[in-house]
């Protein structure tokens, strides 16, 4: 069973009387364990893509099923706890609250979790996660004394603390230098390898997108082209 | 413990900034602060009008003898002769809502000193509790009769500053011997000036003396047809100096042959009752009065020996017209302070409305990143309000301290007799809540119905 599958994903924004469809009818389906690069240029509909399979807007029509769970009729509590559990997020602009410590930071999402998770083991659990993305001593800063690089690994440590199955980037590099950037790229990578976590990049720079195995174009809300780069896995193979 | 959760993280977002907290209090922390500080200051305004209405004798009530009945014809009230000063140890001892009474006998007659006369308004027999009844303690001069003057029937006696004015002229009269109907009495004291009653008469006008004396030496008509008793030489001896009253008739009707003084040494009559014209009591405070009437009337009833189908034998008059004017102004009062209390809590309210408003405009990012992880609607509604709520909390308790020492500064510098209020301040903490609520809840709702992907765009 693939982790993502999606039928004929339509969506279709209304902009007065005028119908604009953003993507028309898309189906693909990614597997676990995979990693995925989304492109496509600036109103291709990568993002609406993307927040439809982060599970942040439902499309217009069609099937979308998580692990085999249709997503679509999902009322719009059902879908934040499900991001709560299975999906975290990076973005290109980290997105980390203001004037609060690292540590705070990453065990936001668990302030929403269904299961109450004593603050220690909270604590414990970020602890572990900042240890992993090398910020070990840096746990009680505040994002306004890290730097881009290091604020993009706590949001990183963010999204995994849920221990989800997907980690959607979008733009994780946008704001970073190159040199940066391919360590985080690197250290999604390495959290694929280890952890088997899928992951989806978001992006519209081919140097970004070749980190991933398979390259997925989107254009004019259309699936342009499917390709399986070079590191090649089992599963790969054109799809269109 | 989910609450707790909630708590926590609204608080920890709170401290993520403190000027926008406070800021956001302040509104809060202003109108409860005024709050607390108008009902106190207030309640003490109300409680110094109160205490000076209820020194013109509105807590007084008086009981008069009940009319007498002669062949169907009233005799009009204080006919009857009913009441005795023991009925009046009786009402201060048995009546918990009776604070002080005193017993009233009047005299009606010229008063004399050395070549000058003046025909005072009133001569009261009365005892030293009177002045405990009327709240006029404070003399001006010289002293008070005590209760053995009035046991020993002492001629003594205070004047008011109308007596002292007409016969004295600046004269202390303290020690000098003033004459009523020939009984010569020593001033004792000079009363404090006390103006016109509501009526228009004046209350300087006055001369109190042990009420005994007044009965027993300074009869009047009333007293002298019914007790013989009263009718005594001194009185006599006044009437036949005095040539004006042969120009008139006598007011008293002598039905039996006068006693000479031997006549009367020889045979004292013994005194039945000493009974008074009038007894005057203060209850405890305004509310207090029409239960120390009910348990005047029933205590009398029972020592008169009333059976239950007959009627009072006496009357009690309360003041209340006064009475009204107090209750009417204090219910004025405190519905003036609610008036102003209510205005600067929705003033607050609308304050904390506004910046929660701008909060959650400037926290979309945060909302939308909250939503994203996990939050579901409801978890930002929550935290939304309960950072409202925590924040009129807090600014309530701000505004207890500041009213509160606000009170304080007006009570030491204005000596007024501010009062702590308890009661306001468990509603303006109540009404904190509701506030934060009320007004908390729509910026919340505004906060949870954003679109999560619309929210982490936002710039």
């Amino acid at each position: 069973m693939d982790l993502i599958e999606l039928h004929d994903i339509w969506k279709i924004y209304r902009l007065g009387d005028l119908d604009v469809p953003v993507l028309k009818g898309i189906s693909l389906s990614i597997g676990q364990r995979e990693t995925v690069s989304l492109m496509g240029v600036s109103g291709s509909g990568k993002s609406t893509l993307m927040n439809i399979l982060g599970c942040l807007d439902h499309p217009t029509s069609g099937q979308y099923l998580l692990e085999g769970r249709d997503v679509t009729k999902l009322s719009v509590n059902q879908r934040a706890e499900l991001r709560n559990r299975k999906i975290g997020f990076v973005f290109q602009n980290f997105n980390l609250l203001a004037r609060t410590s690292a540590l705070d930071n990453v065990i936001l999402p668990l302030e929403y979790h269904h299961n109450h998770i004593s603050r220690n083991d909270s604590l414990d659990r970020a602890k572990m996660l900042l240890d992993r993305v090398g910020l070990k001593d840096r746990m009680h800063h505040h994002p306004s004394q890290l730097s881009g690089g290091q604020q993009q690994r706590v949001a990183i440590a963010r999204a995994l603390i849920n221990q989800p199955s997907i980690l959607f980037a979008d733009e994780p590099t946008g704001n970073l230098d190159s040199r940066t950037s391919g360590e985080i790229l690197e250290m999604f990578q390495q959290l694929n390898a280890e952890d088997g976590i899928t992951i989806l990049l978001v992006t519209h720079d081919p140097d970004v997108a070749h980190h991933a195995r398979r390259v997925i174009h989107i254009r004019d809300g259309c699936v342009d082209g499917d390709l399986v780069g070079h590191a090649t896995d089992a599963r790969g193979g054109e799809r269109t | 413990m989910k609450l707790l959760r909630l708590v926590r993280t609204a608080i920890r977002a709170l401290r993520r900034n403190i000027t926008r907290a406070l800021l956001t209090m302040l509104g809060i922390v202003i109108g409860i602060a005024a709050v607390i500080a108008m009902m106190e200051i207030g309640q003490g305004a109300s409680t110094a009008i109160q205490r000076t209405i209820s020194s013109m004798g509105s807590n007084t009530l008086l009981v008069m003898p009940g009319a007498q009945r002669s062949g169907g014809i009233s005799m009009g009230a204080g006919s009857n002769v009913t009441l005795t000063d023991s009925d009046c140890e009786a009402i201060v001892r048995e009546c918990p809502d009776v604070r002080q009474a005193a017993v009233i006998v009047r005299a009606n007659s010229q008063v004399i000193y050395g070549n000058r006369n003046y025909y005072p308004n009133s001569i009261y027999g009365t005892d030293p509790d009177y002045l405990d009844v009327r709240d006029w303690q404070n003399l001006a001069e010289g002293d008070t009769f005590n209760d053995r003057d009035v046991r020993s029937g002492a001629k003594v006696c205070l004047i008011g500053q109308t007596i002292k004015r007409e016969l004295f002229q600046g004269e202390s009269p303290v020690g000098k011997e003033i004459r009523i109907r020939n009984v010569t009495f020593r001033v004792v004291g000079v009363l404090s000036s006390k103006g016109a009653n509501l009526m228009g008469m004046d209350q300087d006008d006055i001369i109190l003396a042990p009420w005994t004396t007044i009965r027993y030496r300074i009869s009047n008509q009333r007293s002298s047809s019914s007790s013989s008793s009263s009718s005594s030489s001194s009185s006599s001896s006044g009437n036949s100096v005095n040539t004006l009253s042969n120009l008139y008739p006598s007011t008293g009707i002598v039905l039996y042959p006068e006693k000479s003084a031997v006549q009367q040494a020889n045979n004292p009559m013994p005194v039945r009752f000493a009974n008074v014209d009038q007894i005057i009591l203060a209850a405890r405070s305004a509310d207090s009065i029409r239960s120390a009437m009910s348990q005047i009337t029933e205590l009398l009833r029972e020592r008169h020996r009333l059976a239950a189908d007959d009627d009072d034998d006496f009357q009690i008059r309360d003041m209340t017209e006064l009475t009204n004017t107090l209750s009417s102004t204090s219910r004025l009062m405190t519905r003036l302070l609610l008036f102003v209390a209510l205005i600067s809590l929705i003033v607050g309210g609308v304050g904390i409305m506004n910046i929660m408003l701008v909060s959650v405009t400037e926290r979309t990012r945060e909302i939308g990143l909250r939503m994203a992880v996990g939050a579901r609607t409801y978890d930002i509604l929550l935290q939304f309000l309960i950072e409202a709520v925590i924040l009129c909390l807090l600014g309530g308790l701000i505004g207890i301290a500041l009213g509160r020492g606000a009170s304080e500064i007006v009570a030491l510098t204005l000596k007024w007799p501010t009062q702590i209020s308890v009661e306001a301040i468990v509603t303006s903490v109540f009404v904190a809540c509701v506030v934060g609520m009320v007004f908390g809840f729509y910026p919340a709702w505004r906060a949870s119905r954003l679109d999560p992907i619309e929210a982490l765009r936002y710039e």
